[in-house]
């Protein structure tokens, strides 16, 4: 993402002009790469810059760009998207907000009339250029809000739907790898109608994973699962992100997926991304409304440092510090997410020497804003790492906070994610 | 007991019925896939012109079809010149007329458990690499089988049952056009009752177990329910 100057917005798809619809079947990888590959030309010829071409380059081919535009009168879609060509990137946004049609839209179940959509350097739309790959020849694995199944196929036959379309033979490791992952082996015989809402939908993702996809796209595969079913399958779903070489699109408007999930993320509202970036920057954006939210949080990646059995505690670290947390199942140097909710945190201006709570840390105030109701959503940097507090308005009147001072921020309760 | 001419007539009824159906399955299908899903302004007026043997009298359909098939009409001129003579008063101008006929009755039910399909299932089908001709053939037919079922029933025993269309553009020409229902007017025109009380219990017992099956087999059927 860093090289975001050597965006799409001067290149020139030549090589485009020459095709058409019915080129597509046999040709479109070679045109996609080409196109993709004229700029680098450019950037080479023109700058002279070996670097800047091979950045150009190296970002191509690692990036989903995604830019869409839809008009259907009463809504707009309208984005323009980099987003990085792996890991889970969820989609968040209220229902209304564009996060599904967007979705659509890349799957190519909806078609965009003005759009343009590559991912890891090859192109499926461009709508300039009148390139517009079917969903079928797509190479995705789409898991809808409902499951979806074949309701007259056994779930092998399902599983085996897309295997058969396929023309490569390592699908049916891939089949046996992940129908291991989501166990779902003993339902092999079963007709969909007899599964529970948990295993239909773990069928499902299992069906979109055994074709070997370049990119798993989900629409809120959780949402029309009650909270017990959702627990069954959350873990599974953090497990494929740990084994997953391939990125994943995940929508959702639960807090608590992102949470656990993402390693990027997309905030829409009314058809437009209003803020993106990684989870623990962007859930701490002091303009979205996420951070006034009671169940505001953030979210730091940390390690297990250290046990410390007779206080059935773990010591973790995190770029900038160290935390205790209640004592962790799992090995000394396994990664871990910590969630932080902004109401369990307080702030102190100078260290608390007598006091219960064992994190306290040394942090600085980035920014500050009143909800209007008596909280005040302080804004703060912990080493490198943003953090939120809630506190109420008197407090930070009180302690007269401002932008820029040091402070101490105490840590009265912690969640380990996975 | 049925006459060796009374034999005749239900054979050649049930060969009518019989390519008639295969006709109208094979048109039919791809019109009702068509109106199940159209967003076009003309799904209004081919729905209205596909339904519209079912409100008009068969006498006045037939009438239009042999002035339209007959030496001077549109139909018939296009057929005398592809050098198929007209068509009135032939086994093939019944079989045109009867898919003309029974048509709503194979479109209809098809057109109905086509929609109920929904999207779904064919999105689902697109993400897993299947052609849209793929789709129909591997998701669509099977979920649809009832569908087809009922039309192929309805379409065949509606063409059995048709008296009005056939007199009018078939006539009543013995071995070529002359079909039970006709072959039963004559007899009780020439008062022999108990010759067209053996034909008409035929007709009766066929088109009761037609329904006895459409009814109860159709049951056990797997109904093309929404996805869950």
């Amino acid at each position: 993402m860093e090289h975001g100057s050597h965006g799409l917005d001067g290149l020139s798809f030549i090589v485009f002009a020459c095709t058409s619809k019915q080129a597509l079947n046999s040709g479109d990888w070679f045109f996609g790469v080409q196109s993709l590959l004229w700029p680098f030309h450019r950037h080479f010829y023109q700058s002279r810059s070996v670097k800047s071409a091979f950045y150009y380059l190296k970002n191509i081919m690692t990036t989903i760009l995604a830019r869409f535009q839809l008009d259907y009168g009463d809504f707009k879609l309208n984005v323009d998207l980099k987003l990085p060509g792996t890991g889970i990137t969820v989609l968040f946004g209220h229902s209304g907000s564009g996060k599904t049609t967007l979705l659509r839209c890349i799957a190519g179940l909806q078609h965009a009339p003005q759009g343009f959509l590559a991912i890891n350097g090859s192109i499926w739309q461009d709508s300039e250029h009148g390139l517009f790959l079917p969903t079928h020849k797509r190479p995705l694995g789409y898991v809808f809000q409902e499951a979806n199944l074949f309701p007259h196929l056994t779930v092998r036959d399902n599983l085996h739907y897309g295997l058969k379309r396929i023309k490569q033979n390592s699908g049916t490791v891939k089949l046996e790898h992940a129908v291991e992952l989501l166990g779902i082996a003993h339902l092999m015989e079963r007709m969909p109608e007899r599964l529970s809402g948990g295993e239909r939908q773990r069928v499902a993702i299992v069906r979109a994973l055994a074709l070997n996809p370049e990119i798993l796209l989900m629409d809120e595969p959780l949402a029309s699962l009650d909270s017990k079913r959702k627990q069954e399958i959350l873990p599974f779903l953090s497990r494929l992100h740990q084994q997953l070489d391939i990125p994943v699109l995940y929508v959702t408007h639960s807090q608590q997926e992102v949470a656990q999930l993402a390693d990027y993320l997309v905030i829409m509202a009314d058809g437009r991304k209003i803020a993106s970036g990684l989870p623990a920057d962007t859930l701490t954006r002091l303009d979205m409304p996420l951070a006034q939210d009671r169940e505001a949080a953030t979210v730091w990646q940390a390690t297990v440092a250290e046990h410390e059995a007779d206080y059935h505690l773990t010591r973790v670290t995190f770029a900038g510090g160290s935390l205790s947390l209640p004592a962790v199942d799992a090995e000394v140097g396994t990664p871990l997410r910590v969630q932080i909710y902004a109401r369990d945190v307080s702030i102190a201006l100078e260290s608390p020497t007598a006091t219960s709570i064992l994190n306290v840390l040394p942090a600085t105030i980035t920014g500050i804003a009143d909800d209007h109701s008596g909280q005040s959503v302080v804004q703060l940097q912990v080493g490198t790492q943003p953090l939120l507090a809630h506190i109420t308005r008197k407090s930070a009147l009180l302690l007269d906070l401002q932008i820029g001072m040091p402070v101490y921020a105490q840590i009265k309760g912690t969640s380990i994610l996975n | 007991m049925l006459t060796p001419a009374d034999l005749d007539t239900l054979f050649l009824t049930f060969k009518v019925a019989g390519i008639a159906t295969l006709l109208m399955l094979l048109f039919g299908t791809p019109l009702a896939w068509w109106l199940a899903r159209t967003r076009s302004s003309w799904k209004g007026i081919i729905n209205a012109v596909v339904a519209l043997p079912l409100v008009l009298p068969p006498t006045v359909l037939g009438f239009y079809l042999l002035v339209l098939m007959g030496p001077a009409g549109a139909v018939g001129k296009i057929t005398t010149w592809l050098g198929l003579g007209t068509l009135p008063f032939t086994f093939a101008g019944l079989v045109v007329a009867s898919v003309l006929y029974s048509l709503p009755f194979v479109v209809q039910p098809l057109q109905t458990s086509f929609a109920m399909i929904g999207e779904q299932p064919l999105e689902a089908a697109a993400t897993l690499r299947a052609s849209p001709l793929d789709t129909f053939f591997s998701i669509v037919v099977p979920l649809a089988k009832p569908g087809f079922l009922t039309a192929a029933i309805l379409g065949f025993a509606h063409t059995v049952g048709e008296f009005g269309v056939v007199l009018m553009v078939g006539g009543n020409i013995p071995d070529k056009t002359r079909v039970v229902s006709v072959q039963i007017y004559n007899h009780v025109e020439a008062l022999e009752y108990s010759e067209a009380h053996w034909l008409a219990g035929c007709l009766l017992l066929f088109s009761f177990s037609v329904l006895l099956v459409l009814y109860t087999a159709l049951k056990t059927q797997p109904v093309a329910h929404p996805l869950k």
